[in-house]
């Protein structure tokens, strides 16, 4: 981007690389409202970009990655997490963004997901979920809800869909929220906290498909999708876990479920090392800058 | 009786598993091999077929679930491409070793990085050793054909190995062409229904894929080797009675134009119809080329490759994959191991095309043609060359 332009400029433009404009995803879809909410976290947290990574699986949202004007790793299919835990790793100082879609994060990449959450890696988690395989063209997918349809669901799914917040707040992430891309406001502010909270932050939001998801299954395009947040998603923060599940045709829970601490995973090797060993233990370099 | 139609190569593919009668279909979606599992689905879904499609959550898992169905004694289904074939690599040396005769299409992908979804063959090379019998198609008709064929082969019970389908991916899973559907009738004459060789079965349990200690390990192997070297004669068999039931003959290698030929190019898979299509232009022109098309990949068909090359001076060897840092081209590494033994071999110039979705186009065919030519009149060999390389 030419410094010299006069033009005015979509306030986004410099998070992104524009040389890679226009971006493949439909019209009505919603990730690209996460990456605008993502800037506006980053412009009014103030973070240096040079200190963040970006991690994205395959699919849809796994092209995040490639948007990004920031230190940024489009995995193969399902590996994001575990590639940001090196990063992460190596780098303690920087702060590592994962972006994937359910496709990649809780199914081929589901036990990375729970380990990592486990171990309480210091990553900060953002599942796109849409619901079905949608880069792939609509096979049924590992949050699908009961009865959907799908191309390898002609008739509906009968596999009972992973309940995501549930499932990382018992895998044991420190912040478990969920909004939909209509909460704008709220995933800024959830991306925000999480962007200071050290562990497994997991942040599910949930996004239109028109092309595929809602064509299939009647829901209307793009517009109908963000009526069907509006008016069916409920603001339950601190809701049990266990009973936000998403049925076809249901409201949407949406909201902050957990926010809880606990020691990270190289916070953990630290004390126990340190406990066991004493002097001698000589501390992992963390050079955490937050 | 059969029907004449015009269908995509993978919705035939699929229809023609409809028609052997599987039970079981596993997969997990990955491009551009969907289109086969998404039309088994319906099937399925419709009571077309009568099988159970299980969608899991990754390749790792479909082969896995493919080799406990099998071991069931389920006949047994799936599809994958590149990346997704790649994820299945620890349990693909499973199925051989444990005599599962599951039947797979791999609809050829290059591999990541850089991250392509476009069509080559780095994904088969790089599985090259598992164990199974594999063949490449050219079209549609033989996605059929060979569909069937290999329930046939793979459940032999001389046999009784997994075997892959190869089909480049888009250039002909997404193509539609006329196709000659067989019936029912016609697919259950050809094949019998499944009686595998062993199976899981409380009232005759057998124990499947424990340790093999270093007493046992080495003749297992050796056995191993020797069914899929054994299988030749099975398949030339079964491709004769292919013949007798549908009139399309198949052979483990097959030949254009090539007795009277001053030189030879070897392909694999759809670049044959291209292939022809260039050699017939250049017959026009009055110089003799001919081409090879390379069938079977496993059992190696080493007889049947050298009498179809002769006592010919130059065959060129096209390759869609990389050998890094070895031998360039991963087919013509293995023709040259088949030629070491012959009394006298030709000059194998190697090309290395279409790589990650390359358009291979007549024009590119020409040059080739005339790098043989030139090989044959200096009577040395070029070295190995990217055709269509921007430097």
């Amino acid at each position: 981007m030419s410094k010299e332009t006069n033009k005015e400029m979509n306030p986004v433009e410099p998070y992104l690389r524009m040389d890679r404009m226009p971006h493949i995803w439909c019209s009505g879809c919603g990730i690209g409202i996460v990456v605008n909410c993502f800037v506006r976290a980053l412009q009014k947290s103030k973070v240096d970009i040079n200190k963040l990574a970006v991690v994205s699986g395959i699919g849809c949202t796994g092209r995040i990655a490639g948007y990004f004007k920031v230190d940024s790793f489009h995995t193969t299919h399902g590996r994001p997490i575990p590639f940001a835990t090196g990063l992460k790793t190596a780098r303690p100082d920087m702060n590592v963004w994962v972006f994937s879609g359910e496709g990649d994060l809780v199914s081929i990449g589901g036990n990375h997901f729970i380990h990592a959450a486990r171990r309480n890696a210091d990553l900060k988690v953002i599942c796109v979920n849409n619901f079905t395989y949608a880069m792939t063209g609509g096979q049924v997918g590992p949050t699908a809800p009961l009865h959907s349809i799908a191309t390898t669901a002609p008739y509906g799914t009968y596999d009972q869909p992973f309940n995501l917040p549930f499932l990382a707040e018992s895998s044991g992430a420190v912040y478990v929220a969920r909004w939909t891309t209509f909460h704008v406001r709220q995933l800024v502010k959830s991306m925000q906290e999480i962007k200071n909270k050290p562990g497994f932050s997991f942040l599910e939001v949930i996004a239109p498909c028109p092309t595929i998801y809602q064509r299939r299954n009647r829901l209307g395009d793009g517009l109908a999708g963000m009526r069907y947040y509006k008016e069916r998603s409920k603001v339950v923060n601190g809701a049990d876990t266990r009973n936000v599940d998403i049925k076809l045709g249901g409201d949407i829970i949406v909201g902050k479920f957990i926010d809880r601490d606990r020691p990270t995973q190289l916070e953990a090797m630290d004390q126990e090392l340190s406990h066991k060993l004493g002097d001698k233990y000589v501390p992992y370099p963390t050079g955490v800058e937050r | 009786m059969e029907r004449r139609i015009g269908m995509e190569a993978s919705i035939a593919m699929a229809e023609a598993v409809g028609l052997c009668d599987a039970d079981v279909v596993s997969a997990y979606p990955i491009t551009p091999q969907t289109h086969i599992v998404e039309h088994l689905s319906e099937l399925v879904a419709n009571g077309e077929l009568d099988a159970n499609f299980v969608p899991v959550e990754s390749e790792h898992s479909a082969m896995s679930v493919c080799c406990g169905s099998s071991a069931a004694g389920a006949r047994t289904y799936t599809a994958t491409s590149s990346q997704g074939l790649a994820l299945m690599h620890e349990i693909l040396f499973i199925a051989p070793a444990l005599r599962l005769p599951i039947v797979m299409a791999v609809a050829n992908r290059s591999l990541s990085g850089p991250i392509s979804i476009w069509n080559d063959h780095s994904d088969i090379m790089a599985e090259r050793d598992i164990g199974w019998i594999q063949v490449f198609v050219e079209n549609a008709q033989e996605a059929i054909d060979l569909t069937i064929w290999s329930f046939r082969i793979a459940e032999d019970k001389r046999v009784s190995l997994p075997t892959i389908v190869n089909f480049d991916g888009f250039i002909l899973s997404h193509m539609i062409e006329p196709v000659l559907m067989p019936d029912r009738e016609q697919v259950q004459d050809f094949l019998p229904p499944f009686e595998p060789l062993q199976r899981l079965d409380i009232d005759n349990p057998v124990s499947m894929g424990p340790v093999g200690i270093p007493d046992v390990y080495t003749e297992a192997k050796y056995v191993q080797h020797k069914l899929l070297t054994d299988a030749y004669g099975p398949i030339v068999e079964t491709f004769g009675e292919l013949e007798k039931h549908f009139g399309r003959k198949y052979r483990p290698v097959e030949t254009y134009r090539a007795d009277d030929a001053d030189v030879l190019l070897l392909t694999m898979g759809a670049l044959g119809e291209t292939a022809m299509t260039a050699v017939d232009e250049r017959r026009k022109r009055g110089q003799k080329v001919g081409l090879i098309k390379l069938r079977l990949f496993r059992p190696f068909p080493y007889k049947d490759l050298l009498n179809a090359i002769g006592d010919k001076p130059v065959l060129g060897v096209m390759d869609r994959a990389v050998s890094f840092g070895g031998p360039v081209g991963p087919v013509a590494s293995e023709v040259k191991a088949a030629l070491f033994s012959a009394r006298k071999h030709p000059l194998v110039p190697e090309f290395i095309v279409g790589l990650g979705g390359r358009d291979t186009s007549i024009a590119d065919f020409h040059s080739i043609f005339d790098d043989l030519f030139e090989a044959a009149e200096r009577d040395t060999t070029p070295d190995p060359r990217f055709v269509g390389l921007r430097e």
